[in-house]
């Protein structure tokens, strides 16, 4: 098999129709008769519901329906836990789960409260001013500590001290290695997340076609498989009765697989009851109370060492911010527990995190997942490690990585997977050293920086350090088949936001049939063209969908060996597939086009032997025993002014090893595209809640995303240590981009400004030019 | 509150229109779903992320802060009216593709639109001056590089 | 986020933009480039029962060089148009350095100077650039015109002297004079958003090199642009040197009152403003004896 397009910068097969604005989001889907909705949200951050009165809005000239949770009858539950707490021993979990619509209670601003059916959104968001609701505040819970206390208010009444779940981990003995260590560094870290805030906002559109007894709903989600079968479930019907369609979605990033959002469970119920098409289409200033988001934790954390910077164990207890609902269960803070460990040999941990259940919207994970507070911890805890043991930063980091013949390397605890946080693959080491020397790291130190110095310029360098557990199961599947045209269909279960499916997977398949890519389609998101999958999450496409892609072309190439071999009368071993055709090695003239191949292969006429199945079709499925470990490294030279702190980049290279690279335009389009949020995460990003769990910046004039001006160039290069999980040795790339960006912000800011020397650490991220402000008053 | 409706004549894409529009429907919405030209996107309509801009009069401006009503008259360019077809290619629609300076491709429409007249105005930019014209763009999967990337190749390409 | 309804006329003279506007008074609200007002109404924070597009009133759009008071410029000048006039850059070199921080190209293709000045937000740019340059705004009704100091004009946040039936017709600047130099500086969290803080200074030379007049004005320091009058006087009638900068800087920063927002702490905004003097009044006074 030639590989000529695995590998490659593939220009991608989708882009002529995004390009042309004639691909298909969702709120393109037009249909006859459709109905529009807008929901009424509360207000308050915590309230007891007296009473909606909608009978006014009914009344309203083009309003079709106005719905309670009353109206919902029995249809009325809370949504399923998605995810459950993994197999850890000891651990509380107190499972709430969000709502369709509000009864008796609202927990978070946004929370919906009744949705109006019209006959344009215009119309609709008129009629919910005609909704008369009575709200009776309660203490917002907004505080994580004070969450805590016995006396604070209570989210879920019967859940004291909102605690959501207490998890411990570790592995050897903390306690013992304290004792003998000649260093402890330990501070208190709070690390924030935001808002995914994707161009595209959610939406969803039901069809309920009594005719036919089907059901077909577009919706922006990254899960359509899990999606079509729990609205089945819930609407009484059978999964072959459903159709979820995620069209072309504007960006995902985590979010969008959250699943049975309350618009998600609604919507169809509305749309059957009306027998009448509905969309609903998400504003902006409801994605950011409507749409999951990541938030804060707070890390009370030290890490033992030897003299010679060896790490000989750390231990973390932090709070975690889930909101007001759990039901993705622990994935964030697991995640921040394991990924802590990074590429070090940490052989004593203790980790505890405590679930604190808030007034607000509920956290899911937003392209990280929670990895970038465990990774700030461990990072930062090393920059002021090394600073008093007066070490380099990058010496510090080099003298504790995992050895590169240390691989698989089992670091014990359980991982989001369920299954023990096992590094499959890795080198770190090159990895630093390429970021250095990218970056210019001992030049600058040396020349550079005290040069600029000299000038009253104030330029720093940072570097850090990640592991990434990425391509993590269940599984995936997929459908290759060849078409009489001598074209190829492929069909997966996950969606696409962007990432390139169209292509990267055409690309695996090309080599494989020696067809081009841009003969080859791909279907994604489309629960009738494939019935099974787990969706688009955890940086897992490429690897695990990409794999079962894999596995069903091989088959397929297989099947039409042995089928050309028939024809040919010839042996398999003399054959060879390119160009779209099958030809006999060595003899000039002798090909069969694979289209002729795909019509010889499903008669419509006479007999077959048994056991022959029709077509050039096949599929398989893949599932890893565990997820495959990227990791890199990534380095920047910023310059900050002293007296406004504002910040410019001034140098940014990443180095980053995902394994085999599928195409190397999308991954560095990845990479760039995770370091642009990390760079919103780090230094302008931030949902601020006031005391009574209000968003004051809900918009995107004041919830600042990262613009071209904000984003430095980005060189990037790629080392690459072969997954042996799975045949095609890939890794995953998704999220890698926005992982160690905040660390790496902190680490230069204190270089550029000397703080450290001056007693002043950067503990929390985001950071900003007010917060530097806030943080260096005992310099003025 | 009461409304009205007022009948326009709008130039889309070479394309006169003639319709009737309440007064309050978004010059954007207009777009999308009276015209059926939904390659316009919307992202916030607030006028900040730059999804919505089209061509009006030949200026890059923010659909989703203009009224149909407002349209009457006036001559409009969407991305639509970009390139003949999806086979003959604007050459910034080229260079975005061979660059990769879209992955979603939602706010790609916006950029395209922007781009064409900055690049009208400034035939030969450097990247400094792509990155300021492209800063009322918001992106959230690109990072901006290809897109940069893309722009300049285009400059290029137009030049010649 | 869809605007409430509303009613929506076109007016194609000035008259019967007024005739409409003295009619419904508050509940009409003039429509110019619509960048400042549209979002409002998508937010639903404003419900004008009636609009009145005034954007084919074009004999108000244009600047014109009336010495000597100075350029008129008509109320319906789009940014993007006085940004591409190379008589800004010459004339107005405040309103020239101002630009490129207001908003985004796509925004001042159609905003209006006009608009924006009407709308009165306190962290806008143009109007503590029109403060510091002491200009007039000529409203006009059916009663009649006035002309309105600018310092008279900006009586609150959102809120300006404009009354319910009058409409901003004109804005009347000085042109840059000899000796003189000015500086526009901000400071906010990325390009185009309003300002933390923004400082806008002139500074005009005597023969002798000293100080003749100097006007310092700031965005986002109060509930309307702010004249730092103290500070600007301290200059007049000095060499400015480092220490009568330090002097005004440190001036500005005690006696701004700015609110504070989610972006910056009030502390930091007094800081920024001090910094900012310097830096403003330190390139003006370099501009001015280049001049």
């Amino acid at each position: 098999m030639a590989t000529r397009n695995f590998g490659a910068p593939v220009r991608r097969n989708e882009d002529a129709r995004l390009l042309s604005g004639q691909a298909l989001f969702i709120d393109d889907v037009e249909l006859p008769g459709m109905l529009h909705a807008a929901f009424l949200r509360s207000n308050l951050a915590h309230a007891a519901i007296r009473s909606i009165d909608v009978s006014a809005a009914r009344a309203r000239d083009g309003i079709l329906a106005v719905y309670t949770a009353a109206d919902l009858g029995d249809y009325w539950a809370p949504g399923p836990l998605l995810v459950p707490p993994p197999p850890i021993a000891g651990l509380t979990f107190n499972q709430r789960t969000q709502v369709p619509l509000a009864k008796d209670k609202v927990r978070h601003v946004g929370e919906p409260l009744a949705v109006v059916l019209a006959q344009s959104r215009y119309l609709a968001e008129d009629a919910l001013t005609d909704i008369a609701v009575e709200l009776d505040p309660l203490p917002a819970v907004v505080d994580l500590e004070k969450a805590l206390a016995e006396t604070s208010a209570r989210v879920h009444d019967d859940v004291p001290g909102n605690v959501a779940a207490r998890v411990r981990q570790g592995r050897g003995n903390y306690a013992a290695t304290r004792a003998r260590a000649d260093h402890i560094v330990g501070r208190r870290f709070r690390y924030d997340h935001g808002a995914s805030s994707p161009i595209e906002t959610r939406g969803v559109v039901a069809n309920w076609d009594a005719r036919a007894d089907q059901l077909t709903v577009w919706d922006t989600t990254q899960a359509p498989v899990f999606l079509r079968n729990g609205l089945a479930a819930m609407l009484g019907l059978s999964e072959r009765q459903v159709r979820v369609i995620a069209p072309f979605v504007g960006g995902g990033f985590g979010p969008k697989i959250m699943l049975f959002y309350p618009e998600e469970v609604v919507i169809p119920w509305a749309a059957k009851k009306l027998n009448r098409p509905v969309k609903w289409i998400e504003d902006r200033l409801e994605h950011f109370f409507a749409t999951t988001q990541e938030r804060g934790q707070i890390h009370d954390a030290e890490m033992a060492l030897s003299r010679d910077g060896r790490i000989l164990g750390v231990k973390d207890t932090f709070l975690h911010d889930t909101g007001a609902y759990d039901p993705y269960g622990l994935t964030v803070p697991i995640n921040s527990q394991c990924t802590l460990l990074g590429p070090y040999v940490i052989a004593n941990y203790e980790s505890t995190f405590t679930a604190v259940f808030t007034n607000k919207p509920i956290v899911t994970p937003y392209r990280g997942a929670g990895r970038q507070h465990g990774v700030f911890v461990i990072e930062r805890l090393l920059d002021l490690a090394a600073h008093e043991l007066k070490l380099d930063r990058a010496e510090i980091r080099r003298r504790n990585f995992i050895p590169p013949d240390a691989f698989p390397y089992n670091n014990e605890i359980i991982y989001q997977d369920f299954a023990p946080l096992q590094y499959d693959s890795g080198n770190y080491a090159p990895i630093l050293d390429k970021a250095l020397d990218l970056i210019g790291y001992d030049r600058f130190l040396a020349e550079e920086q005290p040069r600029l110095r000299a000038q009253g310029r104030h330029v720093g360098v940072g570097v850090t350090c990640y592991v990434e557990g990425t391509g993590i199961g269940p599984y995936e599947g997929a459908k290759v088949q060849v078409q009489a045209n001598g074209k190829v269909s492929v069909a997966t279960g996950i969606g696409t936001q962007g990432q390139g499916h169209f292509t990267v997977f055409a690309q695996i398949v090309a080599d494989q049939l020696g067809v081009e890519v841009r003969d080859i389609d791909v279907v994604t998101g489309d629960t009738d063209q494939f019935y099974w999958g787990a969706g688009t999450f955890a940086s897992r496409g490429a690897v695990v969908a990409g794999n079962a892609v894999n596995e069903a072309a091989k088959a397929v190439r297989q099947k039409i060996l042995k089928l050309a071999a028939e024809h040919f009368e010839c042996a398999e071993e003399d054959l060879e597939i390119a160009n779209g055709a099958v030809s006999v090695v060595g003899i000039p003239g002798q090909a069969v086009k694979l289209g002729a191949l795909a019509l010889k292969a499903n008669p419509m006429r006479g007999a077959v032997r048994p056991g022959t199945e029709p077509g050039l079709e096949s599929t398989q499925y893949f599932g890893p025993p565990s997820g495959a470990t990227a990791s890199g490294a990534h380095a920047m030279i910023v310059e900050v002014d002293p007296q406004t702190f504002a910040l410019k980049v001034l140098k940014y290279a990443v180095v980053h090893d995902c394994g085999t690279v599928i195409n190397p335009l999308i991954l560095a389009g990845q990479i760039h595209g995770g370091v642009a949020q990390g760079i919103g995460n780090a230094f302008y990003e931030q949902l601020v809640f006031d005391d009574e769990g209000q968003l004051l910046n809900a918009s995107l004039a004041e919830y600042l995303l990262p613009t071209a001006l904000d984003v430095p160039h980005m060189q990037i290069a790629h080392t690459e240590t072969v997954s042996p999980l799975n045949p095609l040795g890939i890794k995953g790339a998704g999220e890698a981009g926005a992982i160690p960006v905040g660390p790496l912000f902190a680490q230069a800011i204190e270089d550029a400004l000397g703080l450290l020397d001056k007693k002043i650490e950067l503990l929390e991220i985001p950071l900003s030019p007010n917060r530097l402000f806030e943080l260096t008053a005992k310099l003025r | 509150m009461t409304t009205d409706t007022h009948d326009i004549t709008v130039t889309v894409n070479g394309t006169q229109y003639r319709r009737a529009v309440e007064a309050r429907t978004l010059l954007s919405d207009f777009l999308r779903h009276d015209l059926s030209l939904a390659g316009t996107h919307v992202g916030c309509e607030q006028g900040v992320c730059g999804a919505c801009t089209v061509l009006f009069d030949g200026a890059a401006v923010r659909s989703c802060l203009m009224f149909a009503a407002q349209a009457d008259g006036h001559a409009i360019m969407t991305v639509e009216g970009l390139a003949a077809d999806r086979d003959h290619l604007h050459p910034l629609q080229e260079s975005m593709r061979d660059c990769h300076g879209l992955q979603c491709g939602y706010c790609t429409p916006g950029i395209l639109m922007t781009m064409k007249v900055f690049l009208e105005e400034t035939p030969a930019p450097d990247e400094a001056q792509i990155r300021e014209a492209l800063s009322g763009n918001l992106c959230r999967c690109t990072g901006y590089q290809h897109i940069v990337e893309a722009v300049a190749l285009a400059a290029e390409r137009l030049r010649r | 986020m869809k605007p409430a309804p509303f009613r929506y006329v076109a007016a194609w003279t000035l008259d019967q933009a007024l005739q409409l506007k003295a009619q419904y008074g508050d509940e009409a609200h003039f429509l110019a480039g619509g960048q400042s007002l549209v979002p409002t109404m998508n937010f639903r924070l404003t419900q004008p029962a009636v609009l009145i597009d005034i954007n084919r009133l074009s004999e108000y759009a244009g600047v014109k060089n009336c010495p000597p008071e100075g350029l008129r410029i008509g109320a319906l000048t789009r940014y993007r148009n006085l940004e591409r006039d190379p008589a800004t850059a010459r004339d107005l070199p405040l309103v020239h350095e101002a630009l490129p921080h207001i908003a985004h190209p796509q925004i001042r293709n159609r905003g209006t100077i006009g608009g924006n000045l009407a709308h009165a937000d306190p962290a806008s740019e143009m109007p503590a650039i029109v403060l510091a340059l002491a200009g007039k705004l000529r409203a006009q009704s059916v009663r009649g015109e006035r002309r309105i100091a600018a310092a008279d004009f900006f009586v609150g946040a959102l809120s300006t002297a404009l009354e319910p039936d009058e409409m901003l017709v004109e804005v009347e600047l000085p042109v840059a004079q000899p000796r003189s130099g000015a500086c526009f500086l901000e400071l906010a969290r990325r390009r185009g958003d309003f300002a933390i803080i923004g400082v806008a200074c002139t500074l005009r030379l005597d023969e002798q090199g000293r100080c003749a007049a100097a006007r310092i004005a700031l965005c986002n320091a109060g509930d309307t642009p702010v004249l730092a009058a103290q500070a600007s006087d301290s200059l007049v009638g000095r060499r400015v040197g480092a220490a009568e900068i330090d002097g005004a800087a440190e001036l500005v920063r005690r006696s701004i009152e700015p609110g504070g927002n989610v972006h910056a702490s009030k502390e930091f905004q007094h800081h920024i403003a001090g910094v900012l003097t310097g830096r403003a009044l330190a390139t003006a006074v370099e501009r001015a004896g280049a001049a």
